[in-house]
This record gives C-alpha cells, structure tokens and sequence, in this order.
C-alpha cells in the first residue's frame, strides 16, 4: 500500500544521526551546567531586578556576582557573558549542536512523513519522535527571548531518551492510518496535544531547578553549588508558570478537539474512555496548580510539585494509559 | 468545648476564633465561607482528579458492563465490594458526584461576589496614586523642569495632560487628580476569568442535562438491509431519563454495501492492521432519499440524529436443509469478530426453530483467511476474505426459545440439546469453504452460500451539543483572556517639574517594569519636544490634550 520504504529507512538512520549528535550536545551543556563560570544575575530577566529583596545569599565568594545593576531593555536579549565574562563556552557548543540534531531530527520527521503521505504522528513512535522534536524547537525559540540554556542538558538528555524508547520499544514500522484516525481532526487534535507535552515538560523542569535552587538559596548544600549560577528561584518559579499556562491552555484545546472528534467517530463527546479520563485528571491538576499559585498558604516549592505531579499524569496518560489500558484510543502501534 | 477554647491564651486565640460557639445558621454560615475559599476549591480540585482515577483501572458499566460481569465473576468477596462502593459506576457515584457538586457549589459561590465586585470596579475610576511611589514594582522618576516658575504650574499640568492622552492611548481607563493621573488597564483579564468559571458551570451543567434528553442506540445492518427508525428497530437502545421516544426522528437507512481494506504490505505490527471502512448508505428522510459514504470519522445526520460507523464483521450466509429436504433456515448471520484479533476469526450461531425433526443449533467459528499456524491449528492470519472457512458443530434438541426468557441471538444455551456425531460416534465437524455443502447426521444439511458484510452502527441524538460547543468555546477564550491580559494599574505624577510614573501588575504581569520603563521614556521625550517646539507648537499639543482630558471625564 505505497509506502516509500526508502524514505523510512532514511528516516531512521537520520534519528540514529540525531541521537549521536544530541548525545555530544548533552554532554557540552553539562560542562555548562556542572563546571564554567558564573551565570550573572541580570540574564535572569528583568522581573526581579529591581526589586531591593533580591540580594541573595550565594556561594561566600561570589556575592558579588549578583550586584550587577537591574538592566535595561537592550539586554532581555539573549546575554551570553557580557562582554567581561568567559563566553560560556561549553552552552554555546551545546546549543549549535542542539541546532544540527535539531535539523537532522526534523529531516527525520518529513522524511518519515513523506513515506507514508500523511502527519508523522499515526503510532506512538511517531508521536514521541515528532513531540521531540517540537520540544527541541520550542526549546530553542524561548532561548531566543530568553537564555535558558542552563535546562539544554535535561532538555537533550530527555529527547536522546525518548528518541531512543521510540526505536525500540515504541518502534512501528511505517504504514497508512487505520481508518479510526484518518480524519482531518488528528491534524488539529494531535499536534497541539503535543505542544502542550512539549511547553509542560519544560515547564516541569523550571520546576524541577526551582526547587533545587530554593533549597540552594536556603541552605545552601554543597551537593548544590552548580546551582549558584541559576536565576533566582522566584524567577525561575515565575518562568516555569508562564510556560505552564500556555500549556495548560493548548491542552484545554487539546482535550475540546478531542471531544468533538469523540463526536464524530463515537458518537459522543465524552465517554470517560480511560484516555479520556487521564487527559482530565491532567487538566484538573495543572487546573490545581494554577489554583496553588493564587492561593495563601501555597509557597512555590509546594506549588512547584504540583507541577511535576501534572507531568508525571501527562506522562502517564501517554506511556501506561496508552499501552496496557483498555479503551479506545487504542492505536499505540503495538500489539 | 467552649469553655476549652476561652480558656486558651491569646498564643493559640487562632483556634478560638476558628471555632467559637456556633449556632445551626452560624454552622452552616461558617461551612459556605470555607467552602467558597479558594484554598478548598483548591483541595476538591485535587480530590476530583484522584477520584477520576479508579474508573480508568477497573472497568466500567457505562462502558463494557460484560467486562464488569467477568470481573465480579472472577474476585468474589472482594469484587462485591468494589461493587458497593460504586467502583464500576465511578462517574456516577454518590462520592464522584459530591466532589463535583461541591465544586461547582463552591464556583458559584466565588463567581457570584466576584462578579458584583467586577461589575463595581468596571464602573469606578481607577484609585488614587498612594502617596509613596517608589515602592511601586514598576518605578521611574525624572525631571521635566523647565521654563520659569511661574508657567511651572501650568508646565505640569501640560505634562499631565500629555500622559494622560498616552495612557489612553495605550489602552487605559484614566481620572485626572490635582497633582496626578491614574490609570488602570486589563479588566477584560477579570471577565475573561469569569466566563471562563462561568462556562465551566455551564458546560458541567449541560453534560448532566445532555444524558437525561437524548438517547443512544445500537443497531447492525447487513449489506442490503434498511433500518427504520422506531423503538423496535434497535437491538439497543438507552434513553435518557426524560426522552420521549415518541419524539425519534422519522428517517430510513439502507446499507447498500460495505467495504473494507486492510493492509497486505507493511511489515511487523502493522501488517493486516484495517486501512478504510467505507458503508455506503441511503438515508430517506422527509420523502428525500440521499446517497452518503458512512465512516468511521465521518457520521451521517439525518432528522437531527447522528448515525456512526462502530463496527464491522462478516455475515456468513448459510442454507440449512432438514431431514425432508426442506430449507429451513437461509440467509447472512452475523458472527462477531474477536476484538483483540486482527484476522477478524469470527465466532457466531445458527439457531434452526423450525425443522421437520427436533430443533437445530449450530456453533461455530468463522476464519476470513484460514491458514494452518505452527502448531496446525486453524486460525485466521488476514482480516480479508482470501480463504473463507467457515467450522461449525451442530446440536439438536430445545432451543429454549419457547418459554420467554430472552436470550442473546449470538449464543445457543445447549443444556438441553445434544451434539450432533458423525457415522464413528464422534462430535460432529462442519468444515465449509465457500459454495460447500455437508449433509447432516439425520439427512438434513448445510450449505455455506456466501459472504455478506454487515456494520455496526450508533445511533444517537443530543439536543444539547450545540450549547456545549459553545461553553467550551467560551472556556477556552475565557481562559485565554484571564491567563494573558495583564491588568495594571499606573500612576503619572508631577510636582515642580519631578515626575513619577509607577505601575502596579494585578495578578500575573511580566512586562510591569518594562511598561513603567517604555512610558517614562516616552513621556520625557515628547516633553523634549514639546520645549523644543514650544514656540510653535506648544498651544495645539495643550489644547488636543485638554480635549482628551475632557473626553476622559466623561467616558467609561
Ligand atoms: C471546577 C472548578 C474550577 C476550575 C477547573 C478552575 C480553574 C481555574 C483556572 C484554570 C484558573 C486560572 C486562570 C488564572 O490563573 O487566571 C482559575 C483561576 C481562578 N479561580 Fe478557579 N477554578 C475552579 C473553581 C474555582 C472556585 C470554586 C473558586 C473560588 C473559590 C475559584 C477561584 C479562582 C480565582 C480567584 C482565580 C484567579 C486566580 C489568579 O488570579 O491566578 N475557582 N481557576
């Protein structure tokens, strides 16, 4: 059933490609991460600069690092070492590369969409290869208005991960849709649920560096001194937040498309299907989380675990859900 | 308890205060507070995601009730009390439904003040500047000084006037005060917020109303057959509590032919995997007859009911002859396919009322593509019809169709009938490719005919879609405006030439700074300009700006 099964095979010799190359970038943003040199307090953006609180205590001998006087605008752009500083070397390697496995990873995604004529998220190994993908992109435009570069470890070392789950374990050969997904709606329905994945999974670790950085700036651990060269943890808090409800709204879009493509091939909008039911359970809990923020009583790290709760249910809903509940979003590709 | 709390010292007056001698109504009053708190609201919300849980690890009734039966069949005690506790009806469970009632209850009782607060904000001016500024999240100070002292007065409020034509500009509701203006922008961020709560009751109230108007039933169609639309005709049928079935729709439905294609190239897993359904149907409605393709995705409404493709299976048409040579029994039957099997074996009856001898029953197993696997037994590797097979066994008795009980017509209860043998005594095998006869012990025999493909299809009606479509459009843009409309307020003050602007974000605001940032440059430099070209100029900048200050007064 015209397959091009050369193009495929190209496909998943440019996702080994990628892997490699993803692979070598982990490891030069690790260097950033883990060694190098001082992250300056105004490439935290300008929120908190000008408020007088936001001295911190950090590692003895540098508190002098984050006394640098509030910035102006010219300088949201990305600041790579201003000048005075080492260049951070290490990040700007990783993030070249980022860019190179970033090609080659979308050349794999056309390519694997070419073969079969249709959107490259038909299985769940084309989901997580596409989701990848746009999760590398996504990356890679916040880091345009905003240096983020201090997450490309987690974020390269999350995609060689699932890139390599999706080659093995989730591997579906390349084929045409079954007739329960050929519908225009899996063009609108899919890729935004996979936008959301992507803008929550990096929301998730803002989280997950925010809470590591408050407890840096609290007691300050040795097993924590990396983190001295993290933004502030409310700025961190702050950021994780705003991509989170971005998220939170697609994937509200996300789960309305779903109902109303539920109409048209079940024949009703909402059956609490089990993946039904888990992409509301994910959108009642970053719900919660929003709720959190507002809420007295609610400190950010509390708030922050909501978040990583809402990714783990986010993560769930795709892999358990997916695989060993019955239901009919049964269309993983495995069998 | 009473005197324990006055008892306590002023340390611990909190528990005092939480907790002092309540009447039934101060009970009730003190419930509806807390209730309505967002730090509740917060705790159901988390409590109503854990209770959604269970309904996606054990089955449903509303879903699969045979799934239920089969577990309650295998966990005895332990099945009984999950059972109980209503651990397959989740979704309308006394503990589901209260934790959704009481967030909604709690909705209400947030939406209501804050709505009569939004409505009174909407309609003041925005407060006056506090009297220290700078402790503002957004400040920036500068000096506009210029020209005598004299004109000072009148320079500042020439100031003024400019920054509030600006703020307007910039989308700002704004009231000029003696020495400075206020401004307040974003409200929409506020109504954004309560439609979208707003939206959310309705869409929750919706979904209830929805199942208790509509109806939903099944029905399956073999090629050639015409459904009409009446009680009777449905093999299922579920109304909802308030439908009237005098109400269904009058339509008819031909299924005029049905095809399938599954894929015979991919490799692995997706080889065999189902690639379109397509049934081609005739609708009559209204004396109109029209042609449509029905599939999977694509449902065909007529008469204000939908009609969705849900299945599909083979239906083996089968002549069945007794001992006299008569036909009693002929035509398609429908054999179920097994969900889990991408060969489509298929596993169906034949029940034969009517025969000169004793009633007839036949049990069997029908295979699309037969093909020996490696251990020689018959199974089906091909959803399509390469090598259709049809392995039957036939009993002969008591249908136990006469004494009422109703009975599923795809099961043959053989308790009180006998397998029929073969001429060595053994358990008779009817083995039929297609156009086969075999004769029967007792004289009578069996032809497999044919193949005819049937569909499954939905049948349903909602009044209320269209009004769901709609909150949920409503949620969404609700949610939209609430998540990024900044609201903020701004202050532009000015005395002897020293001007102030500060802002003051109102829920989240990232660009509060930048804001209080890119007015402060603005205004200097229209002030720069403004002295520049004083001479020229100054009186039509001043007068366009009395004419908006004018205007402001007025408006909002
Ligand atoms: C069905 C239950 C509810 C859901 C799903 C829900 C969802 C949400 C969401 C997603 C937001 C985020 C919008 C934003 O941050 O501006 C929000 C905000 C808010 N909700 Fe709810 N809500 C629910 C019930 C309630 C209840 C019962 C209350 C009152 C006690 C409440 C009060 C608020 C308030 C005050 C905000 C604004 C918080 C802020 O400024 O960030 N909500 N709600």
């Amino acid at each position: 059933m015209d397959v091009n099964t050369d193009l495929a095979m190209w496909s998943n010799q440019l996702i080994i490609s990628a892997m490699i190359v993803y692979a070598v970038a982990m490891i030069f943003y690790a260097f950033d991460l883990f060694g190098g040199r001082e992250l300056k307090q105004t490439e935290t953006g300008a929120a908190s600069a000008a408020k007088p609180s936001n001295v911190r205590r950090t590692n003895r001998k540098t508190t002098t690092a984050l006394l640098d006087p509030p910035q102006t605008e010219a300088s949201t752009v990305p600041t790579t070492g201003s000048g005075k500083d080492k260049p951070r070397r290490g990040a700007r390697i990783g993030t070249s590369l980022l860019i190179l496995a970033g090609v080659l990873h979308v050349a794999a995604v056309l390519t694997r969409a070419l073969s079969v004529m249709r959107v490259p998220w038909g299985n769940m190994m084309e989901y997580v290869l596409t989701a990848t993908a746009i999760t590398v992109i996504v990356f890679l435009i916040v880091n345009v208005k905003k240096d983020i570069r201090y997450l490309g470890t987690i974020v390269a070392g999350g995609v060689l991960l699932c890139l390599g789950l999706a080659i093995t374990v989730f591997y579906t050969p390349a084929a045409k849709l079954m007739p329960a997904l050929d519908s225009y709606w899996i063009a609108i329905h899919v890729p935004i649920a996979i936008l959301s994945t992507a803008l929550l999974y990096i929301s998730a670790i803002l989280a997950v560096f925010q809470i590591l950085k408050a407890a840096h700036e609290n007691k300050d651990p040795k097993w924590l001194r990396f983190m001295r060269r993290m933004p502030a943890s409310i700025d961190l808090e702050r950021f994780s937040y705003t991509i989170a409800a971005v998220g939170f709204i697609t994937w509200t879009f996300t789960l309305i498309a779903g109902a109303i493509w539920a109409e048209v091939a079940w024949s009703r909008y909402w059956g609490w299907d089990s993946k039904e039911i888990w992409t509301f359970v994910v959108w009642v809990i970053y719900a919660a989380y929003l709720h959190a923020r507002a809420t007295r009583g609610w400190g950010p790290t509390k708030v922050a675990v909501l978040n990583l709760i809402g990714i783990a249910t986010v993560i769930f809903n795709f892999t358990v859900v997916n695989m060993y509940f019955n239901g009919l979003h049964s269309y993983s590709g495995l069998s | 308890m009473a005197k324990k709390t006055t008892d306590k010292k002023a340390g611990s007056s909190k528990a005092a205060v939480t907790l002092p001698q309540l009447g039934f109504i101060g009970m009730c009053r003190w419930a509806w507070r807390q209730l309505t708190t967002m730090r509740v609201a917060l705790i159901l919300l988390l409590v109503l995601a854990m209770a959604a849980i269970p309904g996606s690890l054990l089955p449903q009734r509303i879903q699969d009730p045979g799934r239920v039966n089969t577990f309650l069949e295998s966990n005895g005690a332990w099945g009984q009390f999950l059972d109980t506790i209503q651990m397959f009806d989740v979704y309308s469970s006394i503990w589901f439904s209260s934790v959704y009632l009481l967030l909604m209850v709690s909705l209400i009782g947030c939406v209501i003040p804050r709505s009569a607060q939004h409505w009174k904000a909407m309609r003041s001016a925005p407060p006056k500047a506090p009297k220290r500024l700078g402790r503002m999240p957004g400040y920036e100070t500068f000096t506009s000084a210029s020209g005598s002292s004299e004109s000072r007065e009148a320079a500042d409020q020439n100031f003024l006037d400019t920054a509030q034509a600006r703020l307007k500009k910039l989308g700002y509701r704004t009231v000029r005060n003696t020495d400075h203006v206020a401004a307040e922008r974003g409200y929409l961020r506020e109504t954004g917020n309560l439609v979208f709560h707003i939206a959310l009751l309705v869409a929750t109230l919706t979904m209830a109303i929805g199942s208790l108007f509509g109806y939903e039933g099944q029905r399956i169609l073999v090629e050639g057959d015409t459904f009409t639309n009446s009680l009777v005709a449905y093999d299922s049928f579920d109304p909802g509590t308030y439908y009237d079935a005098d109400n269904l729709p009058d339509f008819r439905l031909k299924l005029d032919d049905f095809d399938a294609t599954f894929d015979d190239q991919a490799p692995g897993s997706q080889f065999g995997q189902p690639r379109t359904f397509d049934a081609e149907v005739t609708t009559t409605a209204d004396g109109t007859s029209e042609k449509h393709t029905l599939r999977v995705n694509e449902p065909v409404r007529v008469g204000g009911a939908g009609v969705y493709l849900t299945g599909n299976g083979y239906a083996p048409e089968v002549t069945v002859k007794d001992a006299k040579g008569q036909v009693v029994q002929s035509g398609p039957q429908v054999f179920i396919p097994d969900g889990g099997d991408p060969g489509y074996t298929s596993e169906g009856v034949i029940k034969v009322p009517d025969s000169a001898g004793a009633q007839m029953g036949f049990v069997g197993v029908f295979l699309p593509t037969a093909t020996q696997n490696e251990n020689g037994e018959l199974v089906s590797s091909f959803a399509g019809p390469r090598n259709p097979y049809l392995v039957m066994s036939g009993y002969t008795g008591d249908l136990g169709l006469d004494d009422g009980t109703p009975q599923s017509v795809y099961t043959i209860d053989a308790e009180n009938m006998t397998e029929m043998t073969d001429s060595s005594g053994n358990p008779l095998l009817i083995q039929l490719t297609e156009g086969e006869t075999q004769q029967l012990p007792d004289g009578g025999s069996v032809t497999f005919d044919g193949i005819k493909r049937y569909i499954a299809v939905d049948i349903s009606q909602d009044p209320t879609q269209g009004l769901m479509l709609a909150s949920a459009i409503a949620v969404l843009l609700g949610l939209g405006l609430s998540l990024f409309i900044p609201r903020r307020r701004m202050w532009v003050r000015i005395k002897d030439g020293q001007a102030e602007v500060a802002a003051l974000a109102r829920g989240e605001d990232p660009m509060v700074e930048r804001a209080t940032k890119d007015l402060a440059k603005n205004l200097t430099e229209e002030w720069a300009n403004d002295s520049e070209g004083r001479a020229a100029g100054h009186r039509i900048a001043g007068d366009r700006a009395a004419g908006d200050r004018a205007a402001g007064e007025t408006n909002d």
